[in-house]
């Protein structure tokens, strides 16, 4: 039996709910950055949604996440709420490391999400090591690695893939092809046919998917998962989607770009798509759309009422956490 | 006291950390099978098995950012990057990762590992298997950095490094791996932060670390038959940087020379000098001076590198130097 038919009713139409969130989320920051009321610039990730919802649904707690610039749904579903998000954005004293990360870099042991990385690709070899620790530990937890197709040309993509496929470590790889590596587009900085080949030569499955089509991430990553946690290795799937704003705010979504190739992908949105085959299968009606978008819209009117009235961080901020304090068994051992 | 060697003495404390506490582990080129490029990790496969001592692709950037990965996930790696002056491919998964996990998360997690590495020339191996990379780490918050000068210190340095929260760069010099030297058989810890008063002296103050401690040392033997009395200090960590043993040993000498094997340029005895004239120019007698190397990668061959790394002659001169010299 698939994955996808094992999804209940309410599963669905959660999934469904976590992409509208998303898409409201990143949305509303894009907004509030056009009208200068936010620090964090927004690197949106409108358009890619299906892929970090799909990826991450019933995944355990205990699973890491690692993100990449554009998973603000990974975080989400994980656990990080759209208040604390939003306050990171703001830069406020609630926010990512009270007020000394920027969202797209924070993490959360609790929820199980590893600190993303501001270095496009670096971030491979640490979501590594945290699925090689998970092997030493003999613990069947897996992790769950986002990048882009601009990351799969670091090498520390070869160095991490190739590492994980040698020591068959607990981690499936989320290449969220985007068709941009920043204004770059594939066709300028890849001369491949396509990247889920690439795992081949690392000794483990690559799978090539429409990473707008939610039911197809989740059934790719479900497998991918079980693999994992039965100790046979990593997946590479190449989720292939499209980013309708630019790399970040600073430029209009059209620049660098044919605008007619924005409007040709609009026709694929993950989320009608999702929403018209629940609407089909009568799982969602036009009410419940309706009482989603209401909720959604007053979740993030929370989460920015929250953020405005959070304090900004006191400027002895700026010099707590550089060093962890010393270990206390090594005060012990001294003492002793 | 028994003695044995620099190299069986940081064995010894990859051993003793391993067996106290399972989630030290050990990965990196060669470190298993091979026993290490120094035979470092000899014998440590046989006894912990390949779980423990894992032999790594050829890969130093995965080297260090799994060894991050698996630290936030309640790990202790002990990472071997072999030749210090491959950190430069692993500086990312340092820098940017490794020494800015636990501000970037706000003080929730950190990153407790170690990377060990080889540094320093002697060994005359050309330009990318000798270089002192200390300095090319020291600017960054978050790291500690550790530069044994004797076997005692390596045991003790290294328990202590594989037992702190934060990410430490432990750097073994090459020439100092077959040196003998006294090591306790019952436990004991160096902590880390702490520089040694290596030899009393009331004329010059010489800062040293690393192998460069013991041409300091035999600089001042000889400069005691010319009647100048040098005290030696030994920074064992540069990363803190113990700045208050330097000082008080400059206020009585008033004279300071600093040695390393690294260039003298942008080298880390410039920052030893600015802390002294910022916070004891008062007692200083004559200008600061520095040993260190020509600004000139790592040559190969014995007549050019003889010619790089600094030797008791050239502390010798840099002392007398100041003996001859006051403050205008």
């Amino acid at each position: 039996m698939r994955y996808c038919d094992q999804l209940a009713e309410k599963d669905l139409i959660q999934m469904y709910r976590w992409m509208v969130l998303t898409r409201a989320f990143e949305e509303r920051i894009c907004e509030l950055w056009g009208r200068g009321a936010v620090s964090e610039l927004p690197h949106g990730c409108q358009g890619q949604e299906a892929i970090a919802v799909g990826a991450c649904y019933r995944l355990r707690r205990e699973d890491q996440v690692m993100p990449s610039l554009r998973t603000r749904g990974a975080l989400l579903i994980k656990g990080i709420s759209a208040r604390v998000q939003m306050a990171g954005v703001y830069a406020k004293a609630t926010g990512a490391a009270r007020g000394k990360a920027t969202t797209h870099h924070m993490g959360d042991a609790d929820c199980g999400v590893l600190l993303g990385s501001g270095i496009v690709g670096a971030s491979i070899t640490v979501a590594v090591g945290a699925a090689l620790a998970f092997k030493l530990q003999r613990k069947d937890h897996i992790v769950v690695d986002f990048f882009g197709d601009g990351a799969a040309q670091r090498g520390d993509f070869h160095e991490g893939l190739n590492f994980a496929g040698v020591f068959k470590l607990p981690i499936v790889f989320i290449l969220e092809n985007n068709g941009f590596a920043e204004y770059t587009p594939l066709s300028k900085h890849f001369a491949g046919s396509d990247f889920a080949c690439r795992a081949q030569g690392y000794g483990f499955p690559g799978i090539r998917l429409d990473g707008n089509d939610v039911f197809a991430v989740y059934e790719a990553v479900q497998t991918a998962v079980a693999l994992a946690r039965a100790g046979k290795g990593p997946t590479l799937l190449e989720c292939v989607t499209y980013r309708y704003r630019s790399h970040c705010e600073v430029h209009p979504p059209e620049a660098f770009r044919d605008i007619a190739e924005i409007e040709q992908w609009r026709a694929r949105d993950p989320i009608p798509r999702m929403r018209a085959h629940l609407t089909q299968r009568g799982i969602l009606t036009d009410d419940l759309v309706h009482k989603i978008d209401t909720e959604v819209a007053a979740e993030i009117d929370d989460a920015v009422k929250y953020a405005e009235e959070s304090p900004l961080p006191a400027t002895d901020e700026l010099y707590k956490d550089v060093y962890a304090p010393e270990s206390r068994e090594l005060v012990v051992e001294r003492r002793s | 006291m028994r003695e044995i060697t620099y190299r069986e003495a940081i064995r010894e404390a990859l051993r003793e950390e391993m067996r106290r506490d399972d989630r030290v582990f050990i990965l990196g080129e060669d470190v298993a099978t091979a026993g290490g490029v120094f035979k470092v990790t000899q014998g440590l496969l046989a006894e912990f098995g390949p779980e423990r001592v894992i032999d790594t692709p050829l890969s130093e950037s995965a080297i260090v950012g799994a060894a991050v990965g698996a630290s936030l996930m309640g790990m202790r790696p002990v990472a071997e990057v072999m030749f210090a002056d491959f950190t430069a491919i692993a500086m990312d998964a340092l820098v940017n990762h490794a020494a800015k996990i636990h501000y970037m998360s706000g003080g929730e997690v950190s990153a407790p590992l170690v990377v060990r590495m080889a540094y320093g020339a002697g060994p005359r191996w050309g330009s990318h298997h000798t270089q002192s990379v200390e300095s090319w780490l020291a600017n960054v918050p978050g790291l500690t950095i550790v530069m044994p000068s004797s076997p005692y210190d390596a045991k003790g340095l290294l328990k202590a490094a594989i037992r702190t929260l934060n990410p430490v760069i432990f750097l073994e010099h090459k020439l100092l791996y077959g040196k003998n030297g006294e090591v306790p058989e019952t436990e004991y810890f160096v902590p880390i932060g702490k520089a040694e008063v290596k030899r009393a002296g009331a004329n010059v103050t010489i800062v040293a670390s690393g192998l460069m401690v013991d041409r300091a040392l035999d600089a001042a033997r000889t400069l005691e038959q010319e009647g100048v009395s040098a005290e030696v200090i030994d920074l064992r960590s540069i990363q803190p940087l113990d700045e208050e043993t330097i000082l008080a040993s400059v206020e009585k000498t008033g004279r300071l020379v600093i040695v390393h094997e690294a260039p003298v340029r942008g080298g880390f005895g410039g920052e030893v000098a600015a802390v002294v004239a910022n916070k004891a120019l008062g007692f200083l007698d004559a200008p600061i001076q520095r040993v260190g190397a020509p600004w000139t990668p790592v040559p190969f061959g014995p007549v050019l590198v003889d010619a790089y790394v600094p030797k008791e002659a050239d502390i010798i001169q840099a002392v007398r130097t100041t003996q001859g010299a006051t403050v205008a």
